[in-house]
């Protein structure tokens, strides 16, 4: 049986290193084949938001397909997708009190809503959890 | 005897809380405990010689297995190759393979 490992995330995208090393982490633990949680907590909650965009950099004068600028919500699903392709599983739950006080409702298919109470459940059910926070 | 993992993302030049995490890993491993200290990130910067480093060295001394990222090290034009005594570039698939066979880990 694969092993399970949570993660606790709480940064929101474009904003600091700690995103994107989480989502290595993420992915070089499906890329194992493990079964990943990731409990996303205050601004994490924006890091599967639908509606992010890509946009051009009229500074560098570069065009929106030149730019190709990343977006964490494409990094998600390419995980989501790999770790299907797997057979291993990526649970990720947005917390519902920090998306209802953000606005940030509109997630990519595969995310669901939940609470601190799943963050319980994943550490009790898991090998082993890693708190990333904030401070 | 337990086993830890001490990830450390900051910058000691930003952070005093870094040395405290250093002398952590120090102290866990008098107690007979196995450690190693992961940098990532901004951490990775006293791999490179420089005012922070020789406590870095001391902290490999003492028997903490010190890993650098190599995709942090690279980032900031740090070659693997010149790295402080004590201190290994390492994937960071390490952290990954530590938390499934159940290494304490703690995130700063």
């Amino acid at each position: 049986m694969s092993k399970t490992l949570t993660f606790a995330l709480m940064d929101p995208p474009f904003e600091n290193a700690r995103s994107t090393t989480a989502m290595r982490l993420i992915d070089l633990a499906v890329k194992r084949g493990l079964n990943v949680n990731v409990f996303a907590y205050e601004g994490a909650v924006y890091l599967p938001f639908a509606k992010q965009a890509q946009h051009p950099n009229a500074v560098h004068g570069r065009s929106l397909e030149e730019e190709n600028h990343p977006l964490p919500r494409a990094w998600i699903a390419a995980v989501m997708k790999e770790a299907a392709a797997k057979g291993a599983k990526l649970d990720w739950v947005n917390c519902g009190l920090c998306v209802d006080e953000r606005g940030a409702g509109e997630a990519i298919e595969g995310v669901r809503r939940g609470s601190p109470a799943d963050f319980w459940k994943f550490a009790e059910g898991s090998d082993n959890t890693l708190v990333i926070g904030t401070k | 005897m337990a086993k830890f993992l001490l990830i450390e993302s900051r910058d000691p030049f930003d952070n005093n809380v870094v040395a405290r995490q250093y002398d952590l890993a120090v102290n866990l491993v008098k107690e007979g405990n196995e450690v190693t200290l992961f940098l990532v990130q901004n951490g990775v910067l006293p791999a490179r010689p420089g005012a922070h480093s020789a406590l870095l060295t001391a902290t490999a001394r003492s028997g903490v297995e010190v890993l650098a990222d190599d995709f942090s090290l690279r980032e900031r034009g740090i070659a693997d190759n010149r790295l402080v005594e004590g201190v290994k570039a390492a994937s960071l698939s390490v952290i990954v393979d530590q938390l499934a066979n159940g290494r304490k880990a703690i995130w700063h």
